[in-house]
């Protein structure tokens, strides 16, 4: 019941504005070009979910047609780039930020070159990254790994450093050897770090995924709403930003939710 | 192998680029098999150094300490250490805390599930076995601790101010539990304390130790039948007396702080 109030509670300021931005377009107030009304953009939302052709069993299965929608089709090419390069980013990221967490040699051997590099935002990378990539998936995959790399990176390389050393001292006594320090000790007490960085990371892929499909690509939700630009399809713009936004927000809520899962332990998330 | 601690001519010296600064200075001691040992001192004085010098963690800068006929060059499962701060692996529940030193051993799976069975029993820790640190009183915790440390089989059980944290009730009722687990495990107890009153109610033997530089003051044996009964007049008498000897290191400490203070 509380819960049912909080969330009508949450509703109030979104659905006045909406109420305020239908009643607008309606009156004529703004030009339909520039700003469509929020049932114009709903409408637009709705049928570019929707199967574009009616179900015919000979091109395939109900389910594969259930799908076709040209929204579902972005949502999941964008989906895709972001997951793979978010797997080559982190996965590289992750195993680079333990060797130089752990050892300071290494550390000071790379630790400078990071320091430039990190800086450079990945969008920058945009030109190289055609040169080398050409356009499709390789370039975006390229630009969005950079994206993850450096947050899990930099995480990964404090959540070791910061590990208490009263935890190193308890493994030694217990007569713990260094590679099982590495997993079973150090490992865990870095993983609030580590996921911290994960979540940026993500964030990140997600933004860069976008700039890149405005580029290389012809699918995916950044491709989807500069293509309507060109047709001044504002609803559909606003449309594609709307399942951005959703996407967005569903990745954080995954992230959110393993986060929660992985550090059941951890001290700062009693709820 | 008899758990004995032999510690001979020990010196500890921490230097700071200001000056170097004595922590242990020609420390002797031998603690025979199956006796629990307090060393008892003011904060400076140099208890915890020599405790760390015989878990391994700090090696002492001079002389010698050999701990069941082994010198000590560093940590080890042999000398299990209990910490005022539980020092337990957070993100392990309370039976895999305990499993972990025989996991590292390389125990089988049915045997550390039995051993780990009969000391959550044995320490009332059953009903929290799959509990995680963050979810227990420090009370809880430090059983766990304590638990973690009999799993190894240690001979020798080192504890740095173990219950220092607590709240009196629950350090009276764990030093009843730790009692009971020293008669029936026959351990080799060092124990760390600034509490006068904790070191007669548990130790057989209790080391009073100098403010800087650390030495034996009184090597002081405690003849009261256990149960103790801190209402005892012999009780209240050595107590008497091993809080004028604290109270004097302390005083040393204080009038040090004081200098420093007045330096800066």
């Amino acid at each position: 019941m509380k819960r049912f109030k909080t969330i009508l509670h949450g509703l109030i300021v979104p659905v006045i504005l909406l109420v305020i931005w239908e009643a607008c377009a309606r009156a004529g107030l703004v030009s339909e070009v520039v700003l469509p009304a929020p049932s114009a953009v709903a409408l637009k939302w709705w049928q570019s979910l929707l199967p574009a052709q009616p179900f015919d069993p000979a091109a395939g299965t109900y389910l594969a047609w259930a799908f076709s929608g040209e929204l579902l089709h972005d949502a999941y090419a964008s989906m895709f780039r972001v997951l793979v390069g978010f797997a080559i980013g982190a996965g590289l990221a992750l195993p680079a930020g333990l060797l130089m967490g752990a050892n300071p040699r290494i550390y000071d051997l790379f630790n400078p070159l990071v320091q430039v590099l990190r800086p450079i935002p990945p969008i920058a990378y945009i030109p190289l990254a055609i040169l080398w990539f050409g356009l499709g998936n390789p370039p975006s995959f390229f630009l969005i790994s950079l994206g993850a790399f450096f947050p899990v990176l930099m995480n990964t390389i404090a959540g070791v450093r910061h590990v208490d050393g009263i935890y190193l001292r308890a493994a030694r006594n217990l007569g713990v050897k260094p590679l099982t320090m590495f997993t079973r000790v150090i490992l865990p007490a870095a993983t609030p770090y580590i996921l911290t960085g994960m979540r940026i990371g993500i964030g990140t892929a997600f933004i860069v995924v976008i700039v890149s499909e405005m580029i290389a690509v012809n699918d995916g939700l950044g491709f989807r709403i500069l293509e309507a630009r060109e047709f001044m399809w504002s609803d559909k713009i606003i449309a594609g930003m709307i399942t951005i936004g959703l996407l967005g927000l569903a990745l954080d809520v995954a992230m959110n939710t393993l986060n929660n899962y992985l550090l059941r332990w951890h001290r700062g998330l009693e709820h | 192998m008899s758990s004995q601690i032999i510690v001979t001519g020990v010196n500890k010296v921490f230097r700071t680029p200001e000056k170097d600064v004595v922590a242990l200075k020609d420390i002797n001691i031998t603690i025979e098999p199956g006796q629990f040992v307090c060393l008892l001192g003011p904060s400076g004085c140099g208890k915890s150094t020599l405790l760390n010098a015989v878990a391994g963690f700090s090696l002492p800068s001079s002389g010698t300490i050999t701990a069941s006929g082994v010198p000590v060059t560093g940590p080890g499962p042999e000398r299990g250490m209990v910490f005022q701060e539980y020092a337990l692996f957070p993100w392990m529940t309370v039976a895999q805390n305990i499993a972990f030193g025989l996991e590292v051993k390389g125990l089988g799976k049915a045997e550390i599930a039995a051993k780990v069975d009969s000391l959550l029993d044995t320490l009332s820790l059953k009903d929290f076995r799959n509990r995680y640190p963050k979810d227990l009183s420090g009370g809880m915790r430090q059983r766990v601790a304590i638990a973690r440390v009999l799993a190894l089989d240690s001979p020798i059980m080192l504890m740095d101010e173990p219950f220092g944290a607590l709240d009196a009730l629950t350090r009276r009722n764990l030093q009843d539990e730790l009692l009971r687990i020293w008669k029936a495990f026959g351990k080799t107890i060092l124990f760390v304390t600034h509490s006068i009153e904790e070191s007669i109610y548990l130790a057989d033997r209790i080391v009073v130790m100098t403010y800087r530089p650390g030495t034996i003051k009184r090597d002081q044996w405690v003849d009261i039948p256990r149960p103790r009964d801190p209402a005892d007049p012999a009780f209240n008498e050595l107590k008497r007396e091993l809080g004028r000897l604290v109270m004097e290191e302390q005083q040393r400490h204080a009038a040090d702080e004081l200098k420093l203070a007045a330096v800066d």
